[in-house]
């Protein structure tokens, strides 16, 4: 929590004017009991009605210049509160597009999002929580204390004695319940896990008749959660009643002794009645307070976890490699390449190496698992390898900008992804300025340009959060209209045409023959039909390259490539 | 300054979501008092303990002035004055016991009640997860998932805590104004009706900025929705702002948003904190006023200084509480809307209930016949309206079809699922219907087109078929599907957490896990649907050989869009919207060359272009 403080440094002039405008309304709260009291003493003492007059207005000029004071302090701070949050999550999404995929998913996409919506969220509330009830506290304890001193030294020290025990008891219950709050929101979390798994997973549930087995383990999180819910409010019962009494027993202290200093005339009858007041003052503001140190625990596990993201030292952090110049010949090289995701045992791809150059198809087939999307992936440097090389026209892929390796790259991912705005916003992710005319060409290739044409808005049409309002075939086509738009030097398709019927894979395979005569292509697929007239054909088994060649060539000498057509073709189509 | 007021403050801060609106207030109250009224002692007892509790809290004032007025008249008399146990003994005795009582009366009512709530939405929760396994699928289909869950947490969370201290402000609030009220009238009518004017304004003060903030809550709800959309889209797709070098275009975009987020939040915050000042300030006003008439009054001898004190207690003890019941309605009115929700949900249409005796089948033999069946989704439109066909035992189906034929729908009417319109499903001659819907569905194994896995382990998912399976028994199911190798390679094997991203499962594997565990399953039955539709061709053939052992002499249904996976069942149906258009084998539905052709052949003959 003490960490996100830097993030208020820039606001130094509006938190001690927020501060100083906070002590101000302090004074002037208390201000109005020792009002009181003079009208006490020196006016209904003596009957003095113009004295009792005159303070009464002076008094409600202290009251409203106070609200007055506490409502710019209000806002002081409450815009301090949303200027942090906001600048919190800047910070924190502008880490987050640093980091690598091994880095998103060490963390998670859905707890990435926790982290930058609600975590920041309750950050910010916490802090306005500090500033506007745990801040007073000190000042308005330190000020009533003085103003108690000022009247009589003994009775402000019982006053001192009350508020000690009022603190010392608050931090027992507080210490003894923290434990079970933690308890309660993990509580929560499974609540909500179990619930959701049982919604989505509805139909396997009651096919395999463990409808009661599942109703069990939901009342089990509720009963745990009720539980552990009602001893909590059990041991708050006790913390109102104690301090209550506390409190009531120093106002009866402060009336017996101040009625024996009254008596002996050492002091005024007014002062009783003050002393009683800011007494009261201090306890509102002390449980104020106190309230507020049992969301921090909370605050402080979301300021832990926005850390965490903002500490990451990102996978590829360091100085971009300094720009190289070399020739658009798109020749892409994997010379010997072994790689292993983050954690696993075994690589996923051992020892590859094959060379592709422009205007050459490459195919990468292969059973499920054996590391065909994963060649995929290497090659916009999504992952970095253990041992061997990926080079692009004979530099390491390593040794370049990143932003300039995937400027050269046109990758079409396995699942098509759009993001919410226009037909036309999401082609042009690739190639800011490009022409409607540009976007038409490369629709046309992904035979996509009808449907949109016949779309209300045509290019103009809406796309929803994901690309939602498309289908799967149709969002796979926009994306490799996409890619088309770019213009790179190496096509990379992940399983993109999966989708797709045959029929419009075949011709969109035809159109982008004609348009990527000097880009090389990489074509990860599972049907064979969609590779057969590949110029060169890579069949990996678990992770090896199991035969390298044309349909014709594989269909003789690799066994792994016959079962495969086999397993999709008939023969009088082998034949 | 009371204690009410205090978690009052932080209460309402909180509760700062403006509260939808309830249909039927009555109705929607009328039932959860109902519920309420199962805990009718531990609410009788809380209220005895309240009115106990305030009657202490009320007297404490009045005794307190008269030790004022002692000391006074001390002063005033001018006589020596001395306060000791003879002259002060017996008050100071007096609101000791006072204080006390009201401490213990004050836990009493909180201990009472505390678990009055939850105890509530413990049994609505319960009746929700009953609920839960009686609604058909239809409902399930109909609603988004974040609705029904939302109903389960976030509504009975928000019944539970407004009902925590909503009940016991509610109570308590009522008690002391209605009590202060009455002794500050006793007091002085004058000066009560000076308290009755300013209470008045800052009740109105407050009614007029908890409008405004509703407002400024809907605008800050709006922004932030955008934004968390914007970041949830930037993250899921983080590949593609990778791939397209997007980074900056995203962070403009998020920043932007957070801009206005910024600005609608900033005045929703100060509005909410703004409340309590405000009416601070009125109140102040309110006091000052009093103070002043009350000195005047004093000096001229209509009332004593210890009823001044005292009656400044009770504007306290009854101007708080006012404040309060506003917030307690405001949130109450959240909470019965919450309820109703739930409420709503409680009262869906269930599934018609199993037959009081249903018929068992001992020996299964796998004949299935759909006689005369019509079915639609909604009540109105049939989507099929009149299918017929006949399984031998120990047969392999095929369905095919284009997308939206009804290929999944025939086979959720079999695992009933649905409810049939008209006609009978029958097997091994009983009507489905007749059986009770376990007794159906362990006769049948089926895997879906979505794999769902739960997050715990490889072996405790494909173990959820069959209760006490063992660790071989998993195994021997998971070698069937193919699975075995690619467990093995995972960091921990059959031990490995699927709630782990980067376990690093494939879609296909997935498939494999699901197949894995219908294998085990045994059933009488096997419903693949679409269920090989990730796995690679290869593997899918190894799987059908493996099955082919397994499933020997058991009826299978195999819904496939890959032809290829079909080519080898007993018998093929195609189907075209909703119904059956053509029958019979491979070779058989070639020969006639018509749909099923059509389709065989587009899928193959685009290796010519």
């Amino acid at each position: 929590m003490i960490n996100l403080l830097k993030f208020i440094a820039p606001y130094k002039k509006r938190v001690i004017a927020g501060l100083l405008f906070l002590f101000l309304q302090v004074l002037g709260t208390l201000y109005i009991p020792t009002l009181t009291a003079a009208i006490v003493n020196n006016g209904i003492v003596p009957g003095n009605m113009d004295y009792i007059l005159n303070t009464g207005v002076l008094m409600i000029l202290v009251a409203a210049l106070t609200g007055g004071l506490s409502i710019t302090a209000t806002y002081l701070s409450t815009s301090l509160a949303a200027s942090l949050e906001r600048d919190i999550r800047n910070a924190l999404f502008r880490k987050t597009q640093s980091f690598s995929v091994t880095d998103f998913q060490r963390f998670g996409t859905a707890s990435m999002i926790t982290r930058s919506t609600s975590d920041v969220i309750q950050i910010q509330q916490a802090f306005a929580m500090m500033m506007e009830m745990l801040l007073p506290a000190p000042l308005m304890t330190i000020a009533a204390l003085m103003l108690a001193f000022a009247k009589d030294r003994f009775l402000a020290l019982v006053i001192m004695g009350t508020m000690a025990l009022v603190i010392i008891f608050a931090a027992i219950v507080s210490r003894k319940a923290m434990p079970m709050f933690v308890a309660l929101q993990s509580l929560i979390d499974q609540i909500n896990r179990v619930l959701r798994e049982n919604i989505i997973g509805v139909r396997v549930v009651r096919a395999f008749n463990r409808v009661d087995y599942e109703r069990r383990r939901i009342d089990k999180t509720f009963t745990d959660y009720a539980g552990t819910a009602i001893r909590v409010t059990k041991i708050f019962a006790l913390m109102m009643p104690v301090i209550m009494t506390m409190m009531n027993l120093c106002t009866l202290l402060i009336l017996w002794f101040g009625g024996k200093r009254v008596g002996s005339g050492l002091m005024q009858i007014g002062d009783i009645m003050a002393l009683v007041e800011y007494s009261l003052l201090i306890l509102f503001y002390l449980i104020m307070g106190m309230m507020v140190f049992m969301i921090i625990p909370r605050a402080q596990a979301c300021a832990a976890r926005i850390h965490e993201v903002l500490d990451f030292k990102p996978e590829f952090a360091g100085p971009p490699p300094a720009g190289q110049k070399f020739e658009r010949k798109a020749k892409l090289e994997f010379r010997h390449v072994t790689f292993r995701y983050a954690g696993a045992e075994e690589a996923v791809l051992s020892d590859i190496s094959f060379t592709t150059g422009a205007g050459q198809t490459t195919a990468i087939i292969g059973g499920t698992g054996s590391g065909k999307s994963t060649v995929a992936s290497l090659i916009p440097r999504f992952y970095d390898i253990q041992s061997g090389n990926i080079l692009i026209d004979g530099i390491d892929i390593r040794n370049l900008p990143l932003s300039e390796l995937r400027q050269k790259i046109g990758y079409v991912p396995q699942k098509a992804f759009l993001f919410s705005g226009t037909i036309a916003d999401n082609l042009r992710h690739g190639k800011k300025n490009a022409s409607l005319e540009e976007l038409r060409h490369a629709a046309r290739i992904a035979q996509i340009d009808d449907f949109i044409n016949g779309l209300d808005q045509t290019y103009d049409a809406p796309v929803a959060q994901g690309g939602g309002n498309f289908s799967g075939g149709q969002k796979q086509r926009l994306s490799i209209a996409r890619a088309i738009v770019k213009k790179p030097q190496i096509y990379v398709f992940d399983d993109s045409f999966s989708a797709l019927d045959f029929k419009t894979d075949a011709q969109l395979r035809k159109a982008l023959k004609h348009e990527v005569r000097d880009a090389a292509v990489i074509l990860v697929a599972q049907r064979i039909s969609t590779i057969m007239d590949a110029d060169q054909i890579i069949v990996l088994d678990d992770g090896r390259i199991a035969g390298i060649g044309i349909h014709r060539e594989l269909m003789d000498s690799c066994l792994v490539y016959q079962q495969i057509a086999h397993s999709q073709l008939s023969r009088e189509e082998l034949a | 300054m009371e204690r009410d007021n205090l978690e009052n403050d932080v209460f309402h801060m909180l509760d700062n979501m403006p509260a939808g609106k309830a249909k039927n207030v009555k109705g929607t109250a009328a039932r959860l008092l109902k519920q309420l009224y199962r805990q009718k002692w531990q609410l009788i007892a809380a209220f005895v303990c309240i009115l106990f509790g305030s009657a202490f809290t009320l007297a404490a004032p009045l005794i307190i002035g008269q030790a004022i007025n002692l000391i006074y008249e001390g002063i005033i008399s001018g006589r020596p004055f001395e306060v000791n146990v003879g002259t002060l003994g017996n008050i100071m005795l007096t609101l000791l016991t006072l204080y006390l009582f009201s401490a213990v009366f004050s836990y009493l009512q909180e201990f009472t009640l505390a678990g009055v709530a939850q105890k509530l939405t413990l049994s609505l929760r319960e009746k929700v997860s009953e609920k839960l396994t009686r609604l058909p699928l239809r409902y399930y289909d109909q609603h988004k998932k974040g609705d029904i869950l939302s109903r389960a947490t976030n509504d009975l969370d928000k019944v539970a805590s407004t009902l925590e201290d909503g009940l016991l402000q509610f109570f308590s609030a009522t008690v002391s104004i209605v009590g202060s009220f009455a002794l500050m009238l006793a007091i002085s009518p004058r000066l009560t009706s000076i308290a009755l004017a300013t209470v008045s304004v800052s009740m109105a003060a407050a009614t007029w900025i908890a409008r405004k903030t509703q407002r400024y809550y809907a605008e800050n709800q709006k922004a932030l929705g955008e934004m968390n959309g914007t970041i949830e889209e930037a993250f899921t797709g983080h590949q593609v702002i990778k791939a397209f070098n997007m980074e900056q275009a995203a962070i403009r975009n998020v920043e932007a948003l957070n801009q206005a987020l910024y600005q609608a939040g900033r005045k929703a915050q100060f509005i909410t904190y703004a409340v309590d000042p405000a009416i601070r300030l009125c109140n102040q006003i309110g006091y000052i006023l009093i103070a002043v008439q009350g000195a005047l009054l004093v000096t001229q001898g209509r009332i004593s200084i210890g009823n001044i004190q005292a009656f400044f207690q009770y504007v306290n003890q009854a101007s708080e509480p006012l404040t309060q019941l506003a917030h307690i309605v405001n949130s109450m009115q959240g909470a019965i809307a919450a309820a109703e929700r739930v409420f709503v949900f409680l009262d869906e249409e269930e599934e018609a209930p199993d037959p009081p005796n249903p018929r068992e089948i001992s020996l299964p033999q796998g004949n299935v016949s759909f006689e005369h069946v019509r079915f639609g989704y909604q009540d109105g439109a049939a989507l099929m309206n009149d299918i017929n066909f006949r399984v031998k035992a120990g047969d392999k189906i095929a369905i095919v079809g284009p997308t939206g034929a009804g290929k999944t729908t025939l086979i959720n009417l079999l695992m009933r699922f649905y409810e049939l319109q008209d006609g009978k499903i029958t097997i091994d001659g009983i009507n489905i219907t007749e059986m009770s819907r376990s007794r159906l569905r362990s006769l049948l194994g089926m895997v879906l087109q979505d794999t769902w896995l739960f997050g715990g382990t490889i072996e405790e998912n494909i173990a959820y078929s069959r209760e006490n399976a063992t660790s071989q028994e998993v195994i021997q199911a998971a070698k069937a599907a193919r699975a075995d190798h690619f467990i093995r390679t995972l960091p921990a094997g059959y031990q490995t957490s699927l709630d782990d991203e980067a376990a690093n499962i494939s879609q296909g594997q997935r498939q494999l896990l699901t197949i894995a565990r219908a294998l085990l399953a045994d059933p009488a039955i096997l419903i693949l649907d679409e269920a090989t539709s990730s796995v690679d061709t290869r593997t899918e053939l190894e799987i059908q050989k493996a099955m082919a052992t397994l499933m020997k002499g058991r009826t299978s249904f195999i819904i496939a869009h890959r032809l290829s996976t079909v080519r080898d069942a007993d018998h093929i149906l195609v189907m075209k919207s909703g119904t059956i258009i053509e029958q019979g084998t491979h070779t058989e539905l070639m020969k006639q060359n018509s749909f099923y052709a059509d389709l065989y052949n587009s899928q193959f003959a685009s290796t010519a272009v």
